[in-house]
């Protein structure tokens, strides 16, 4: 159920940030969704594409650390109120987040929230059962 | 003013007698070591030298040298020439077993070394109507029990505050008027920008003289240190090979460091052939102690690039006199005080399961030296969360805090990261242009 999600690390400096957008537009890959995460030091780029394979292919070969990690996706109906319920769900199930980032769906009346849980599976399965839906890979792919 | 030392008839003797007076402790000293030392006779009967073929200081350069390297190979024991009976305690300095060393003192050492900073005590002006306060640490680190011993033997009132807690520092010196502050150039000149922002003009200061060392400075360091804190800063140099502080001083001629030398026998070198090069000429440090008991080396070589000379100095003191060492001939930092090379960063890297690909940055900030280590992670270290790289850091941090006695900055970076030059990496940037 999970999706795909790369990291990329990138230094804090001038350019760093072109760098890795510019080398995923020259092989064609779609970003879906992108967050960064800064330290004093360097930044962590998550990214959702359209094409993971070839996104830590090329990549890689350019000498980036890139770390693919398998992440919970879930629906939120776009009104206010809906992210607090879906947190508190997992809140009750004791899950611990690590990170989250969203992003609006340009089809459908939902945005996209995406989650980085120590277990996966047992956060998929809370969610579920109160009622939320996931965001599967094909829905990615849709986008 | 009137002309004050502590052990005048030495710090005054004539070349000449100065020279038989080292000779004939040479000589006794080289029986000594033969005897007691088989390391060191080992290196002589190699070299084909004996105790009979030192007649003098002339026949210094017979005798074979002492590296580093030696007193790796003889750790802990193996230079030992007194049993640890006479023995009454250690010094150190950081580092692993290979690099670390540990020298022993017998009393007769502690003594000499007590006199020696004494001496440089007195040459900055300190009588027993003093309040010195030894902001050097105090523990295996010979700069807080070398300058505390050197202050009692002044008949100084002591402040053992050892470095660090800076403003219990200022409470000291300001409540019970402190006129002789002992400790690093860069802490010296912290505990003046930290007066200084409190509002304490120089004049409003009860020092006026301090004795700092064991880091290089510069003369520019120098006038900000004195001019901040309202004194007359005086450098001492020492190394715990030879015992600690004191094997020179400043006197108020600060044009060089005088060198005990009834104590410490000095020669400046080629570092490439070993040849003994002539007074005035620029080369390696190496001493010879003439009448240390427990831990007597002879012809160490301190690997720092130096110059000696013998010309008449308005104190009155005819001791020669060294420059400040213009830098090294192996890749030694000296970091807030402390000895590190680039060898230990490795060792831990090596140790903690990461590549040795690294590279130490060095500068000055506010006169205080700034310590970054950058480290290149392996693909397989990654992960995605900020929190586990944030911790990979302070945990690398602290391993090499454990080695060094010091904290660095460590930041890791992605691989190839660091500037390469024809394939190698450049392992040290030091930006503090202290030469």
């Amino acid at each position: 159920m999970a999706i795909k999600q790369l990291t990329v690390f990138v230094e804090n400096k001038q350019g760093a940030l072109v760098a890795v957008t510019d080398t995923l537009a020259k092989h064609n890959v779609n970003m879906r969704a992108l967050s960064i995460a800064e330290t004093q030091d360097f930044g962590m780029l998550r990214l959702i594409v359209d094409d993971e394979t070839v996104a830590e292919k090329t990549l890689s070969e350019e000498g980036y650390l890139i770390k693919v990690t398998e992440v919970v996706g879930v629906k939120i109906s776009d009104q206010p109120g809906k992210l607090t319920e879906a947190l508190a769900v997992l809140d009750k199930a004791g899950i611990n987040m690590e990170y989250l980032y969203a992003f609006m769906a340009r089809t459908e009346k939902h945005a996209y929230v995406v989650l980085r849980v120590e277990n996966n599976a047992v956060a998929e399965n809370a969610l579920q059962e109160a009622g939320f839906k996931l965001v599967t890979q094909a829905d990615i792919d849709k986008l | 003013m009137e002309k004050r030392y502590y052990q005048k008839e030495i710090e005054t003797m004539p070349v000449e007698e100065i020279k038989k007076l080292q000779s004939e402790k040479l000589v006794k000293q080289v029986k000594h070591v033969y005897e007691n030392v088989e390391y060191y006779r080992n290196l002589m009967d190699k070299k084909g030298v004996k105790p009979e073929d030192i007649h003098g200081i002339e026949d210094l350069h017979k005798l074979p040298f002492l590296t580093k390297a030696d007193l790796r190979d003889a750790y802990p024991y193996g230079l030992l020439a007194k049993p640890l009976k006479d023995c009454v305690r250690i010094q150190s300095t950081s580092g692993t077993t290979g690099r670390r060393v540990v020298a022993f003192y017998t009393q007769h050492d502690v003594d000499l070394w007590e006199e020696c900073c004494a001496r440089a005590i007195v040459a900055a002006g300190g009588t027993n109507e003093d309040v010195c306060q030894v902001a050097y640490g105090y523990g295996l680190f010979t700069g807080g029990p070398g300058l505390n011993g050197g202050s009692h033997r002044v008949g100084c009132l002591t402040l053992p505050m050892s470095s660090g807690n800076t403003e219990r520092q200022i409470q000291f010196m300001t409540d019970l008027s402190a006129t002789i502050l002992c400790c690093t150039p860069s802490y010296a000149a912290y505990i003046g920008e930290t007066l200084k922002e409190k509002g304490y003009k120089p004049e409003d200061i009860p020092l006026k003289a301090g004795i700092f060392g064991a880091e290089p400075w510069t003369e520019e360091m120098r006038r900000n240190i004195e001019e901040t804190l309202g004194i007359k800063a005086y450098d001492i140099y020492g190394l715990t090979e030879t015992s600690g502080p004191g094997v020179s001083f400043e006197c108020e001629e600060q044009t060089g460091m005088h060198i005990n030398e009834d104590h410490f026998l000095a020669e400046i070198i080629d570092p490439d052939t070993g040849e003994v090069l002539p007074e005035g000429e620029k080369g390696e440090l190496v001493f010879t102690s003439l009448d240390k008991e427990a831990f007597p080396l002879l012809r160490y070589r301190t690997r720092d690039i130096c110059v000696l000379s013998r010309k008449k100095c308005s104190c009155g003191r005819t001791l020669i006199k060294m420059a400040k060492p213009m830098g090294r001939t192996d890749d030694m930092l000296i970091i807030r005080g402390v000895n590190v090379f680039p060898s230990q960063i490795e060792t831990v890297l090596l140790s903690e399961g990461y590549q040795p690909n690294y590279q130490i940055v060095v500068d000055r900030v506010n006169n205080t030296d700034t310590f970054d280590v950058n480290v290149e992670m392996a693909p397989e270290q990654f992960t995605d969360k900020v929190s586990e790289i944030l911790a990979m850091e302070k945990s690398l941090a602290n391993a090499m805090k454990i080695m060094l006695g010091i904290n660095p900055s460590v930041h890791l970076v992605a691989p190839k990261a660091i500037a390469r030059s024809e394939g190698k990496a450049v392992r040290v940037i030091d930006k503090r242009k202290l030469v």
